[in-house]
C-alpha cells in the first residue's frame, strides 16, 4: 500500500520531457501588423497555408512553433511590400503545392477540375435526350 | 441483359472504394513533407554561432572544393540525440558536416555537443527557423547532402541511422 502511495507521488512529480524548445517566438508570429490592411492581407493568406508540423491545420490556427516562425515570414514579407501571391510561390517552391490550400490545376490535380466538368456534360447529355423523348413522345400524343 | 450488367456498376464502385480504403488503412502512414529545392542552389543565409565554441554559418561556407552535409538540428530534439554517433561516424570518414541549430540557445547546444559528442565543423543559430523554412526543411533533424557548388542534392528527413550511413556517403560521392 505504501509503495503504490509513494509510487503515485512519485509518478506526480516527474516532469514531462520538453518535445520542443522554450525560445521566445519569432517576433511577427504573434504580433500583428500596424497596418491594419497589410495584416488583413497576411491574415488572408495565412489562413491558406498548411501547417507543416500539424497537417491538418493553417499556420494562422496552429500555436506550432514552426507555424510562428512561418507567419513571422508571411507577416515580414508583406510588410516588405512582396504580394501574398509571391509569397505562397515562394512557400510552394520549397514543400510544393503540399503547403497551399488553395487548389491549382497540375499535372496531378487536373482530374479534380476535369471531373465535375465531364459528369454535368453527361448529364446534360442524358437529360437532353430524355427530354427531347419525352416532347417528341407527347408530340406524337397530340 | 446488357442493363442488368449495368446495375452492378455502382456496387463494384463501392468495393473497389472500400477496398482502396481498407488497403491504405494498412499502409504506414508518411507525413514527411519532402523539400521541393533538390537540384536547387543554397538560399543565400549567414548565421551567428550558436555557441561560443564553433563558428556561425553562412552559405559560403557549403561551397567550393568538396560536397558537404548540412545538418538541421536542435539541443531540444530527441531523435537528435539518436543521429549523434552516427554523424560522428560520418565525421570519422572525412565528411565536413555544417550544423544550422534551430530555435536554440548558446548554453543549451554546448551542453548537448558536451554529452553527445560534436561532429561539426561550424553551428549557425537559426533562432527563427527563417533557413530552415528557406530550404524546405520541415522538421528537425535533416539532413542535406551539398555539392561543391553549393546545390542541394539529397535530404534526409529524421534522424540518421546507423543503416543510414552507407546512404549518406554514396550520395555525397555522387555529389562529386
Amino acid at each position: 500500500m505504501i509503495r503504490a502511495v509513494v509510487a503515485l507521488l512519485l509518478a506526480l512529480l516527474a516532469i514531462p520531457a520538453l518535445a520542443q524548445d522554450s525560445m521566445p517566438p519569432a517576433p511577427y508570429a504573434y504580433n500583428q501588423l500596424d497596418d491594419p490592411r497589410l495584416e488583413a492581407e497576411a491574415t488572408a493568406l495565412m489562413h491558406t497555408l498548411r501547417c507543416l508540423k500539424c497537417q491538418s491545420q493553417s499556420i494562422a490556427d496552429s500555436d506550432a512553433p514552426m507555424a510562428g516562425d512561418m507567419r513571422h515570414q508571411v507577416r515580414s514579407r508583406i510588410l516588405a511590400g512582396e504580394s501574398p501571391d509571391q509569397i505562397r510561390g515562394w512557400l510552394i517552391a520549397r514543400y510544393g503545392d503540399y503547403v497551399s490550400y488553395e487548389p491549382e490545376v497540375s499535372a496531378t490535380t487536373w482530374p479534380l477540375f476535369a471531373a465535375p466538368v465531364l459528369l454535368l456534360l453527361i448529364v446534360g447529355g442524358v437529360l437532353l435526350r430524355r427530354l427531347g423523348k419525352r416532347r417528341s413522345d407527347a408530340g406524337d400524343a397530340a | 441483359m446488357r442493363s442488368r450488367l449495368f446495375l452492378w456498376v455502382p456496387l463494384a464502385l463501392f468495393a473497389f472504394f472500400a477496398g482502396v480504403a481498407g488497403y491504405m488503412l494498412t499502409q504506414e502512414k508518411d507525413e514527411f513533407v519532402e523539400s521541393t529545392m533538390i537540384g536547387q542552389p543554397l538560399p543565400d543565409f549567414a548565421l551567428d554561432p550558436a555557441f561560443g565554441g564553433l563558428p556561425g554559418a553562412a552559405k559560403g561556407d557549403l561551397v567550393g572544393g568538396k560536397p558537404r552535409l548540412l545538418n538541421i538540428w536542435a539541443s531540444w530534439c530527441t531523435p537528435c540525440i539518436a543521429e549523434a554517433p552516427q554523424l560522428e561516424a560520418l565525421q570519422a570518414r572525412g565528411v565536413e558536416i555544417v550544423g544550422i541549430a534551430i530555435r536554440d540557445r548558446p548554453e543549451d547546444v554546448a551542453n548537448f555537443l558536451g554529452r553527445y559528442g560534436n561532429p561539426y565543423a561550424r553551428i549557425g543559430s537559426d533562432r527563427i527557423s527563417e533557413v530552415q523554412l528557406a530550404i524546405g526543411s520541415s522538421g528537425v533533424p535533416e539532413t542535406f547532402v551539398i555539392d561543391a557548388k553549393g546545390v542541394i542534392r539529397y535530404q534526409h528527413i529524421g534522424d540518421i541511422r546507423p543503416e543510414h550511413v552507407a546512404v549518406l556517403l554514396e550520395e555525397l560521392e555522387k555529389a562529386r
